[in-house]
């Protein structure tokens, strides 16, 4: 009955009024900011990260997962309403959501994906407590060679499930890692890349990288574009779904949590693959004779990814609490954010803070109920909210940005390093490069380097350690065969079908 | 020879420089062996490493044909006029403090946007520093200076 204890340590920690009122704000805040159009949760969580430095560790982590899930569903109300997913991981949810909006059901549709949402919120908050305590005595019989495997695993693993072309992500990621690289080497106390700048001599700073990559290069994307959106504002009434709708949907739900608890886990995994998953597994298991047919409106066609996305999205934790390695962007600005409270990520944290790590487990849970008790009597003030024009949003966007980025040092320089980066993101923009691979490889680089080195201490120089141990070689055959598999022709050109008809 | 796919060449190109730059820039630092890594050593790896995949891309790009290979304008107009913002809010935050720097980075980014219109932006930057100040410095007691350094003197 361990798993009681520490779930009853978690919820004594989560449930303190402080953490909830952080949790509340994390949760509300994301949510606001997930459902005004522009923003994805990379780009929130990069912009909101400085404000929560002054919090104590768990209070700021509490915040920090509270924005994560609350920008993702509203992500999904965008999509529902707007045709215009918030992030990537609703894209799916508009091709039904939207329809069912048009034909006067955007209640239902708001209301099954919230029903959808919690189930798989909670059911995911279990297994992580559950998974947590095996993976992290697992992760304790790793050495250095095991760990730079187990990163290069990752790595793969991120950008082969991840849309576009293989070797540009993976392109992305080293120079990713290189970037990371810049400032004191550890080891040898020399100065790398630094150009005798000394706000550099600490390493380029990961939220202004984060947020110019993500947020500034995707207003100067938006600025440039025209276009207007057709917005269904007035049609939202009968929140609740009806009996009929809940037991149509209740097998896609269960069917999106188990998929989307098992994909979250993976390297690379998260909400967006598992939302994509669950929409055509939903689609191919109703066939053809589905009423309304899938992409007209059909409720498991919400239902399914909605609760798909955010098990993943909890999933995602696990590997970042118990081993320190992110599976996708998101985590990777949480490692930043632990290593920024001088909390070392990996699978320590379970034993040196475990009010920390139980407590923010727990109030994922917390955060989950929520969302639902936010969202639903809330939906008309979100709905006000998506009338605000780009016009007035990017330049409120942009100064919540800059003085985050001032905040970190409290020193200009974090904003011109923001600018540069946003410039460098608008050429990835053009030249088709996804930067959430380029972030991976920045939070890991230092971790790899050190790993690596260690590694080759112990082997003399032997580079063989990696393929002489059982399991680091095991990681790494799994990675090979990743990379193998999607190169394979065949594969390939599913792979590039299954994101076209999803996208 | 004509380039089929764009977006690919130049990225390719662009691995290229940026892998050859690290390795190039990380001879200045010890490489140390295999067993004992100086400094130089991982960066010169990645460095080769991400040349070769620049290369790997690059040719892919001249030989690839696609539709979607063209690469879409570059509008520097805007991106210049959002960034300088950002860059000016940095210039001006210590010497001018929190408000004209706030007042700099909002009357200049919304000029990027086609649909600027002067006596919208006003209000809205009113309400926008407004905003910050209420929750950022009288809330949160953020240190950061609020008014030109000869004025608050």
């Amino acid at each position: 009955m361990e798993l009681l204890n520490h779930l009853a340590l978690g919820l004594a920690t989560a449930l303190t009024l402080k953490n909830l009122l952080y949790c509340f704000a994390g949760t509300l805040i994301g949510t606001l900011i997930g459902v005004l159009p522009g923003l994805g949760p990379v780009a929130t969580l990069a912009m909101l990260l400085p404000f929560t430095y002054v919090l104590e560790p768990t209070s700021a982590l509490i915040m920090l997962a509270g924005i994560y899930y609350g920008a993702q569903y509203g992500g999904s109300t965008t999509a529902i309403l707007v045709n215009l997913p918030g992030e990537a991981s609703s894209v799916v949810t508009c091709l039904d959501g939207y329809q069912m909006a048009r034909r006067g059901r955007a209640g239902a549709a708001l209301g099954i994906a919230a029903v959808g949402s919690f189930f798989a919120g909670s059911v995911a908050t279990l297994l992580i407590a559950a998974f947590a305590l095996p993976l992290v005595e697992l992760a304790f019989k790793f050495g250095p060679a095991e760990y730079f495997s187990l990163m290069v695993l990752g790595l793969v693993g991120a950008v082969v499930l991840a849309s576009g072309s293989l070797v540009k992500a993976i392109a992305m990621i080293v120079l990713g890692l290189l970037l990371g690289l810049v400032g004191t080497d550890v080891n040898s106390g020399v100065v790398r890349f630094a150009f005798d700048v000394p706000e550099l001599t600490d390493g380029i700073g990961f939220v202004a990288v984060a947020m110019g990559l993500f947020a500034f290069a995707e207003i100067a994307v938006n600025v440039e574009k025209r276009g207007r959106r057709e917005v269904f504002t007035d049609a939202v009434t009968h929140l609740w779904p009806t009996r009929a709708d809940l037991k149509e949907a209740a097998p896609a739900i269960a069917r999106g949590t188990a998929l989307g608890s098992v994909l979250g886990i993976l390297p690379g995994g998260g909400a967006l693959l598992a939302s994509f998953a669950s929409y055509s597994m939903e689609k191919k298991l109703a066939g053809a004779g589905a009423t309304p047919p899938f992409g007209q409106g059909n409720i498991r066609g919400v239902a399914g990814p909605e609760s798909a996305n955010n098990a993943g999205a909890q999933t995602s934790f696990i590997p970042m609490l118990t081993l320190g390695i992110p599976p996708n962007a998101v985590m990777a600005l949480m490692i930043g954010a632990m290593t920024i409270h001088n909390i070392q990520p990996g699978p320590q944290v379970m034993s040196s803070n475990p009010a920390l790590f139980w407590g923010l487990i727990a109030s994922m849970w917390v955060g989950n109920l929520m969302l639902v008790v936010l969202n639903l009597p809330l939906i008309g003030i979100w709905v006000q909210l998506l009338r605000v024009p780009y016009k007035w949003l990017y330049p409120a966007i942009l100064t919540f940005c800059c003085i985050g980025a001032y905040s970190i040092n409290n020193n200009p320089f974090d904003v011109y390093v923001t600018a540069v980066f946003g410039a460098v993101g608008y050429l990835f923009y053009k030249l088709d490069c996804e930067p959430a691979p380029l972030i991976l490889g920045f939070i890991l680089g230092p971790m790899m380097e050190e790993n690596l080195r260690r590694a080759l201490l112990l082997s003399r120089g032997d580079a063989s350690v990696f393929f002489t141990r059982p399991l680091s070689l095991a990681l790494l055959l799994l990675a090979a065969a990743l990379v193998l598999l999607v190169a394979l022709p065949a594969i390939k050109s599913r792979r590039e079908q299954a994101f076209r008809d999803s996208g | 020879m004509r380039v089929k796919h764009q977006k690919d060449f130049w990225s390719g190109v662009m691995f290229v420089l940026a892998g050859l730059a690290f390795a190039g820039l990380a001879q200045r630092y010890p490489l140390g062996s295999a067993q004992r890594m100086g400094p130089g050593y991982f960066p010169t790896l990645l460095g080769g490493l991400l040349a070769i995949l620049g290369l790997v891309i690059a040719i892919k790009g001249l030989a690839r044909d696609a539709a979607d290979g063209r690469i879409d304008r570059f509008h520097f107009g805007p991106l210049a006029i959002v960034l300088g913002a950002v860059a000016l809010f940095g210039l001006l935050l210590r010497p001018a403090g929190l408000v004209v720097a706030l007042l700099a980075l909002i009357g200049v980014s919304a000029y990027a946007s086609h649909e600027f219109r002067l006596r919208e932006v006003l209000p809205l930057a009113a309400v926008l520093v407004l905003i910050v100040l209420a929750v950022f410095v009288w809330g949160l007691g953020m240190v950061i200076p609020v008014w030109p350094s000869m004025v608050a003197n």
